[in-house]
């Protein structure tokens, strides 16, 4: 730290409009909010757009780091901000009404949401330890928050309670990692981290080995991989079902970014060492999946064990270890959250449409009750489960395709193996949609912006699983 | 000139006009209605056994080329090409003329025949649709349209013989038609894949010219074992030729099949498919003539099947039974021309026979008609008297099949007779001794049917009797012009088709010049009325009218004699009434066989190992699995926690440490 450089405020503008635009909600919401019950979801809603624009017009800036090196606006940033963005959108579309009709502030859902995608906005930008870090505590926060938005829900407030001693557990692990790492290198910037690996001769890593392994851990816990897994299917379950949905979106993006960040820019010199750890965690990850979903009966827990396998399924792409395998795995995590975003969507939309969906068998007959969004689950369920032409068989393809490539050929053929476990799961579902009788056969209704969002939601899985092209492309871009 | 009437053309029409018949009759037979279906079936059918004389006039009395080329390319795959196309030349067109000739007739006949039936665009349909089939066979140039063809007649032979469905006895017999041709095809089709591996080509021409090349090249399949390459492909096509030309020991499925109607059994079950293999044989002559084993089996099964199956005929008492064994009798004949390599006498034969056989089975049929579809001949007896045109057919059809000259089957007979007589395969002297005992037999058991059935007394129910009459003559006019070439096709066709310097066949067939019996022959040979004079020193003939005499005293003269011999014989005639007992054997080992075996498949297997083990097994060990990993999420907090702890401890130790 020689000098001081003024911070270029432009890379930032659209952090620095959400924040600005959380203040305003915030009073709007203290003044109009009984009188105008919009008037949250709509500005937020607003926000996420104009901020869509906004990051959308920095793709002509290239890369660029300011802040003294803390923030980096980078391809990986700006696409990353994009998606997040974007299926922010499609999550308030969802939760729209399930917040008011389950007796929860709307303010403060919208406040806290709009908090934590201002974090992960930070996380995927940062250029250093020290904004990682805030990115990553802004990120988790708001969302302990929320679990327990929900305050007399018992189940709620020991899934937040959980949800937040692990939390603090984890990030005291990526601290302690990022100490370490600050100790061997003298610095908090991923730049200089990379070079002082570099230059470390193989005897003197110990120490850096020793911070990586925290780091490794703290940050797989964000995205849920065994075994750091354990708060995933008891905070699926016990939260609002829309809180579920926003957990499992864009969090997951931005926790990926994180890996990425941090094992890409800040230690590629430790490939050979996190590489075997990546693939331990990877293939514990894909089978307890895989193998403890097929035995739950609660829907919200067999999507919370199944994210377990897809974030398995995920870290191949990164234990390749090349461009390839990284693009693979941000298409990996897109197509993800598109497909978590649906299915958790449409368990919202079916929440507040009188049919709380909680077991696999509430799902019973849905086909008879509303043709069409029992149609959209079951291309979601499709692609979750990697059948062609959807969206999830070219996830699982380019993972796959890197591994090879590389020679990981028994790892790709394991993946395979459990991916037809985890099929048997999925079919369950769309068996039960629709060859069981249901209980209740009184149509299910639905309100024509939600319709045209899980609409969207679900075509898109089979568009761009028809035509993956242009979203391989652009992940391909990045790296 | 609008239509360029080049062989290749008129081909193109002889075969494709019965399919526009069949698909006509087939998909626009209820709204076209009985008549109009019948008219035009019959008229396209008729067109193409009119082209098939133009092509016979042109090849024959031309002296035109034939055509060999491919038509269409269906699929290519690496450097193999799947074609569809003709080769027309003198076997070619013999063969056609003879299949459109007997189709067109069976298709008037039945008219008459199958008047009453529901099923009567169906029928022809059916007809018209096998018609196209046997003709893509024999027209073919490459293996795979003979395949094709060879398929396709089975399944309309199949679906013929069900044409009765809600008959139990005809569903038994078309599956048994159908199950055994599969064993025959599957030798058949082994055949077409050992000449692809070794030829590398289906195209007859190819194939034919290679193969003096691969005469002696050996094949392994078992270790230590070496099989010559063409002995074993000749052998595997003549598997094929045995299940379609009903040779022992798959013959079991022709007696069945006279659960069809019987036109059916004229045009499919003696005429044309049934002499599928005979043609296939003469075909690939210049394969076959390269390996005596193979020669050597097919004069020896088909000797055998001339005799023992004639035998048969003997104790039958179904008109038209008596008729298929005859039939499998004349196959073992052809048969035996063919191993003797006296291709052109097999063929002449099966030219004759197609006549004089298909003129059997449809004056059976008019008897059948007649008598309200009882065909046993007990109950039957003097319907000279009533039906005399059908008593003249069948008479010149039986003198015919019993080899009594000038009629046409003597010279045809004859002639293999001879070939069997002068041949030095192996196992010719066995197949000359079955084949003029044979003969005997022959006589013997169609004029028992002749005498039974036109003669002796009047055995049939008093209702019966009073309305037996001539048949109407769409039935009766195809047995007439079918008795014009069962009298005179022998006479008018032996000297150009055996013995003239080039042959009839010309060079369609290939004879190795040490097999070459028929060469032979023609020496002795002073023209088809010197035949006929000199027939009394020819034993062909003696044994065939000892036969009808025989015939004559058993049944008309003496009537107590066969009941003597069914007395004190009671074992050879039980024999014969269990036809040797290959279906009992049939039965016992291969049909209660494959159903214990398929019952242990199934029990055992599949439901026990394959479903239970390995598939619910592993269904049931990964829930017991989920189960067990399912225990570690307890809900504890501190559980959590260690397990996040153990995890990094875990990762530490390994990596760090060791």
């Amino acid at each position: 730290m020689t000098h001081f450089m003024p911070p270029q405020f432009t890379a930032a503008l659209p952090e620095i409009f959400v924040l600005l635009m959380i203040v305003v909600i915030m009073m709007a919401d203290l003044f109009f909010g009984e009188k105008r019950r919009l008037i949250a979801y709509g500005l937020t809603q607003l926000t996420l757009v104009v901020a869509f624009a906004l990051t959308f017009q920095q793709l002509s800036l290239g890369t660029l780091t300011t802040f003294n090196g803390l923030y980096i606006v980078d391809p990986l940033a700006i696409i990353g901000k994009l998606f997040i963005l974007a299926l922010s959108v499609f999550v308030f579309v969802y939760s729209r009404d399930y917040i008011p009709t389950h007796h929860m502030p709307r303010g403060e859902f919208h406040l806290l949401g709009l908090f934590s995608i201002l974090g992960m906005m930070v996380l995927v930008s940062s250029a250093s330890f020290l904004s990682l870090y805030l990115g990553l505590e802004l990120l988790s926060l708001p969302l302990y928050a929320m679990v327990a938005l929900k305050r007399d829900a018992a189940i709620s407030s020991e899934a937040a309670m959980k949800y937040f001693v692990m939390g603090a557990l984890a990030s005291g692990m990526l601290l302690y990692g990022i100490s370490m790492l600050y100790g061997a290198a003298d610095s908090l910037s991923f730049v200089t981290v990379a070079q002082v690996i570099h230059q470390t001769s193989d005897a003197h890593r110990l120490i850096l080995i020793f911070g990586l392994i925290f780091v490794i851990a703290g940050t797989l816990f964000k995205l849920g991989a065994a075994p750091f897994h354990m708060w995933v299917p008891d905070v699926y379950e016990g939260a609002p079902t829309a809180i579920t949905l926003f957990i499992t979106t864009a969090p997951k993006i931005a926790g990926l970014i994180m890996l990425l960040r941090l094992l890409v820019d800040a230690m590629p010199g430790l490939v050979l060492q996190w590489q075997p750890i990546l693939i331990a965690i990877a293939v514990l990850s894909i089978t307890l999946g895989n193998f403890i979903a097929i035995t739950q009966s609660n829907i919200k827990r067999m999507f919370a064990y199944s994210s377990i396998a897809h974030m398995g399924y995920l870290l191949l792409g990164v234990i390749a270890a090349t461009p390839l395998g990284y693009s693979a795995s941000l298409f990996y995590i897109f197509s993800y959250a598109i497909m978590a975003a649906g299915a958790f969507g449409l368990l919202t939309l079916l929440s507040h449409a009188g049919c709380e969906v909680e077991n696999i068998s509430d799902l019973q007959g849905l086909n008879t009750r509303n043709p069409w969004l029992a149609l959209m689950m079951l291309i979601i369920l499709f692609s979750m489960a990697g059948i062609p032409p959807t969206l999830g068989f070219f996830a699982k393809l380019g993972v796959l395709e890197a591994l090879v490539k590389v020679h990981f050929v028994a790892l790709a053929v394991y993946a395979i193996v459990l991916a037809l476990v985890g099929a048997y799961y999925y079919l369950r579902v769309v068996k039960v949609m629709y060859f069981d009788e249901p209980h209740d056969a009184t149509p299910i209704a639905s309100t024509m912006d939600r319709n045209v969002a899980i609409s969207i939601n679900g075509l898109a899985i089979v568009a761009l699983g028809i035509f993956p092209n242009a979203l391989i492309m652009l992940c391909r871009s990045v790296f | 000139m609008l239509f360029n009437l080049s062989i290749k053309n008129l081909s193109l029409a002889i075969v494709l006009l019965p399919l526009l018949g069949a698909i006509i009759a087939g998909f626009w037979g209820k709204q076209l209605g009985r008549t109009w279906t019948h008219r035009i079936t019959i008229l396209l059918v008729g067109l193409s056994f009119f082209v098939s004389a133009l092509v016979c006039k042109a090849l024959f009395y031309d002296h035109m080329d034939g055509y060999y080329g491919t038509i269409y390319t269906w699929a290519i795959s690496g450097g193999f090409h799947f074609d569809v196309g003709f080769m027309i030349d003198h076997l070619t067109a013999l063969m056609m003329i003879t299949v459109t000739f007997i189709s067109f007739l069976v298709h008037i006949y039945s008219i008459g025949y199958m008047e009453d039936d529901k099923g009567y665009q169906r029928f022809f349909s059916y007809i018209s649709l096998f018609t196209f089939m046997m003709l893509m066979l024999v027209t073919a140039n490459n293996f795979m349209q003979l395949y094709f063809g060879w398929e396709g007649v089975g399944l309309v032979s199949y679906l013929l013989i069900g044409f009765w469905f809600h008959r139990e006895s005809a569903n038994v017999g078309s599956l048994k038609a159908f199950i055994v041709n599969r064993i025959g095809d599957m030798g058949f089709i082994l055949g077409i894949a050992a000449i692809l591996t070794y030829f590398g080509s289906m195209d007859y021409l190819t194939v034919f010219k290679a193969a003096p090349h691969l005469a002696n090249a050996t094949m392994t399949i078992l270790p230590g074992v070496h099989w010559n390459v063409m002995t074993l492909t000749c052998l595997l096509l003549f598997v094929g030729a045995m299940g379609k030309s009903a040779q022992i020991p798959l013959h079991v499925w022709l007696p069945e099949s006279m659960e069809g109607p019987t036109p059916i059994s004229a045009l499919i079950h003696a005429a044309t498919m049934v002499t599928a293999g005979v043609f296939m044989v003469a075909r690939m002559s210049p394969m076959f003539e390269l390996s005596q084993t193979a020669l050597s089996t097919i004069i020896v099964i088909g000797g055998a099947g001339a005799l023992f199956t004639g035998l048969l005929g003997l104790v039958q008492d179904d008109i038209k039974r008596v008729v298929a064994y005859s039939t499998l009798s004349q196959l073992g004949y052809m048969m035996v021309g063919m191993g003797a390599s006296a291709f052109s006498a097999g063929i002449f034969h099966l030219m004759t026979h197609a006549s004089f056989k298909a003129l059997l089975f449809l004056a059976a049929g008019s008897v059948i008609v007649c008598m309200h579809h009882d065909q046993d001949m007990r109950n039957m007896g003097n319907l000279k008297k009533y039906m005399p045109i059908t008593y003249i057919a069948f008479l010149i059809g039986a003198l015919s099949l019993s080899a009594i000259p000038p009629f046409a089957g003597f010279y045809s007979k004859d002639a293999i007779i001879d070939a069997a007589h002068l041949s030095i395969i192996p196992g010719a002297h066995f197949a000359y001794f079955c084949v003029l005992l044979g003969t005997f037999v022959t006589g013997l058991y169609s004029f028992r049917a002749f005498f039974m059935t036109f003669h002796t007394n009047e055995r049939m129910t008093e209702y019966t009797r009073q309305s037996l009459k001539e048949s109407p003559w769409v039935i009766w006019l195809p047995l007439v012009i079918l008795a014009i070439p069962s009298v005179l096709l022998g006479c008018m066709l032996a000297g150009p088709m055996l013995y003239s310097q080039t042959g009839l066949l010309g060079n369609s067939v290939y004879v190795a010049p040490q097999y070459n019996v028929l060469q032979t022959m023609s020496l002795d040979w002073h023209g088809a009325l010197a035949m006929f004079e000199h027939s009394i020193y020819s034993p062909a003939f003696w044994f065939g009218a000892s036969g009808v005499v025989t015939a004559w005293l058993c049944y008309v003269v003496y009537p107590a004699i066969p009941g003597f011999f069914k007395r004190h014989f009671a074992w050879a005639y039980f024999i014969l009434l269990n036809k040797y007992g290959f279906d009992a054997f049939n039965e016992r080992v291969f049909a209660q066989g494959s159903v214990g075996l398929g019952r242990w498949l199934f029990y055992t297997a599949d439901a026990k190992f394959i479903d239970d083990f390995f598939v619910n097994g592993s269904g049931r060990s990964a829930a017991w699995f989920s189960k067990v990993l399912g225990r570690s999420q307890s809900g504890y907090l501190y559980h959590y926690a260690l397990a996040m702890i153990l995890g990094l401890l875990v990762l530490l130790i390994v990596f760090l440490l060791i």
